[in-house]
């Protein structure tokens, strides 16, 4: 099975570099991209702690992924995000607070007005249900014949699931436009990969589809965008789908609501930090003179202002009006509903609390 | 205009459809080369082409999956399950997917799929094939329900369900695929689908069913006539949203209603128009509201599940009991 890596655990590269590892201005981008998604992160947890946010799944750890698929896409393809895909959201346009929302229990934070993001698909919370929708979406775009990729993502845990073998054993049929990302966190809540399968890696999984598979260190971000980016001109030019398996590491709970002190080792999880892949990075663009303490500070300044911004945004948009829960349920309302509504809304605001 | 049994007219309306709109696909198992197992898609292929006509592998979550992929992309996918009791794989999608991506990202998303399945027993399938699953989608919201009972309605729900904006679940009884022929003009007429139709108008009783059974509930309605009782029929063909506001008119009237059902009895659509009866229409009632329904067991096999199924017998036998309670004065 394939595995890249470029930048190893301290950001010692390694191997002929992309095209685009020699364009600095992007090669910041993606990291202020990295810390702002990593810093937006701590936020939320914090939001959570103090009984401001419902609960919260960290991508802490995860940032180099999310942050390669939304630098490898290009505006018209479509992404079909998993739950801790967050910096790719970002990149393609979901304003930071979004995330806050949605966590808060509000669907305005699904709702994306931007594009690239406005015909992106929402966080997916049901296991592996999201990845089969992407063999449609596909489908649609080469009845269309329009030149336009799909990242499905998905964790190490749906690989488990049936919905994941039914998209992967089909995609190659058609040879449609799709990426498929696995996350490969190496934790599905408490269950290890070791435990999930019996399979050496989740990447071979693409063999039983027919279609390209291979893994990459998915916190060197160098290499996970490389491979992503070459997986999506090759299916944007008729090559079909391929499966990229992202090789990281869960450093945060499965949620706020879980403790992972239950069920895994502590020396595991610093093992893991020592791979950050913000550490490295940034290790590596200051080796390549691209990066130094004064951009660091100037950064660290403006991705605190703009996470505190997106907080504040969060904090001060009140909820909905109570019978905003009918007002997108259907194109119209049916009459049948109209008195659930009323019933609703005449009971006026909910006040604090919930 | 031509004489067509029900399977033929959804056949009719899935042409009619592609032909007026290329952006509806039809997508299933057998559904290409070999025209459905129930042979509702015949004919498609050849007309349409495989990229609008797509064989898809066995896998009914995929099947509804790549619905929902295609209709967020403004096609008009109808999917075919090949019989009811494959409709469970589809569940997930069509319910955590589907019915929410609209409500999820307030209206930036959208589902115009149709998902239609045969329902219901009666022709001696095997295990698996017999059962109804209209209450399973009509409880969940965002969904919108249809079960028609004639060729006509067939044709014109069929063609109201592509078109409408929102995921339709749409069951057709398949013990009336080819159990008997209606003039059906293919038009393009939609019907509505947020009525129920008033099949026929009477003073005494009102008897509401939907699907199949409203082929024994007329069957029924004619041998009361025969007995000088008057009841109005009403097909509710759209189950959800429900058209309530007809059948308590209907009520209003007759004071009396007897509702017959195929599925089993417990927390079935019956039970919804009941309550809804006693919660809207009891002063208007003379008797209690009667429920005729399959049993609260597994849908039987093949040779015992006419003990399963209502039938005239049996509508009949609960008639008489509003009629011993309240009877015509
Ligand atoms: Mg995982």
């Amino acid at each position: 099975m394939c595995y890249t890596q470029f930048l190893d655990a301290d950001g010692t590269a390694s191997g002929e570099l992309p095209d685009f590892a020699r364009d600095a201005q992007e090669l910041r981008a993606m990291y202020r991209l990295m810390v702002t998604t990593r810093l937006l992160d701590r936020r939320a947890v914090s939001l959570q702690r103090t009984g401001q946010l419902g609960t919260y799944a960290s991508g802490l750890g995860q940032e180099a992924i999310g942050t390669a698929a939304g630098f490898a896409l290009r505006d018209e393809d479509i992404l079909i995000p998993a739950y801790r895909d967050y910096a790719a959201q970002f990149k393609r346009g979901v304003p930071l607070q979004n995330v806050l929302l949605y966590w808060a229990g509000d669907e305005r934070g699904m709702a994306y007005e931007r594009e690239p993001a406005r015909h992106d698909f929402p966080l997916s919370v049901p296991i592996a249900t999201q990845v089969p929708h992407a063999i449609g979406v596909a489908y649609a775009i080469r009845l269309r014949r329009q030149p336009r990729v799909v990242l499905a993502c998905c964790g190490d845990g749906a690989t488990s699931k049936g919905d994941f073998y039914e998209a992967i054993s089909c995609a190659k049929v058609w040879d449609l436009p799709i990426v498929f990302l696995v996350s490969n966190n190496q934790w599905a809540i408490s269950m290890p990969v070791a435990r999930q399968t019996g399979a050496q890696t989740l990447a071979q999984k693409a063999i039983a589809g027919g279609m390209p598979g291979e893994q990459v260190d998915g916190n060197d971000v160098l290499a996970t965008r490389h491979v992503l980016a070459r997986a999506i001109a090759r299916a944007r030019d008729g090559g079909g789908p391929s499966l990229v398996e992202a090789l990281t590491y869960r450093l945060h709970d499965h949620t706020t609501a879980d403790d992972a002190r239950r069920y895994r080792a502590e020396d595991e999880v610093q093992a893991a930090w020592a791979r950050c892949p913000i550490k490295r990075y940034k290790a590596w663009l200051e080796a390549q003179g691209h990066w130094d303490a004064a951009a660091e500070g100037a950064l660290a300044a403006e991705a605190a202002a703009e996470v505190e911004a997106a907080a504040r945004a969060y904090l001060g948009q009140p909820a909905d009006p109570p019978e905003a829960i009918f007002d997108s349920l259907y194109a119209e309302l049916p009459r049948a509903l109209r008195w659930q509504r009323e019933q609703v809304r005449a009971r006026g605001p909910l006040g604090d609390g919930h | 205009m031509p004489d067509l049994t029900l399977i033929e007219a959804v056949n009719l309306a899935m042409h009619s459809e592609m032909a007026r709109d290329g952006d509806v696909v039809v997508l299933g198992e057998d559904i290409g080369r070999n025209g459905g197992v129930f042979r509702a898609t015949v004919g498609l292929l050849d007309k349409f082409g495989p990229e609008r006509v797509i064989d898809t592998p066995l896998a009914e979550t995929l099947v509804a999956a790549m619905a929902i992929g295609l209709s967020t992309q403004g096609l008009r996918p109808v999917a075919e399950i090949q019989f009811s009791g494959f409709l469970y794989p589809c569940v997930d999608q069509v319910v955590n997917h589907a019915a929410r991506y609209r409500n999820r990202t307030r209206g930036r998303m959208s589902c115009p799929l149709v998902i239609r399945a045969p329902n219901g027993g009666g022709i001696h399938a095997p295990e698996h094939h017999s059962e109804s699953l209209e209450t399973t989608f009509a409880h969940m919201p965002g969904l919108r329900v249809v079960a028609p009972s004639t060729p006509a309605r067939a044709y014109g729900l069929l063609l109201a369900a592509i078109r409408d904006p929102d995921p339709v679940v749409f069951l057709e009884p398949t013990r009336c695929y080819r159990l008997f022929k209606q003039p059906v003009e293919d038009d393009g007429e939609a019907l509505p689908l947020d009525a129920c139709f008033v099949d026929r108008e009477g003073g005494d009783l009102t008897l509401v069913s939907w699907g199949a059974m409203m082929h024994d509930t007329r069957q029924a309605a004619d041998r009361l006539a025969e007995e000088g009782i008057a009841a109005e029929v009403i097909d509710v063909a759209t189950l959800k949203p429900l058209d309530m506001d007809t059948i308590l008119a209907s009520v209003a009237k007759t004071g009396r209603c007897v509702i017959v059902q195929e599925a089993a009895r417990a927390g079935g659509w019956a039970s919804e128009i009941s309550a809804n009866l006693a919660e809207h229409g009891l002063l208007s009632l003379f008797a209690p509201v009667m429920r005729v329904s399959g049993y609260d067991t597994v849908m039987p096999l093949a040779r015992l599940e006419r003990a399963y199924l209502p039938d005239v017998e049996r509508i009949l036998a609960e008639v008489r009991k509003v009629f011993e309670i309240a009877p015509k004065s």
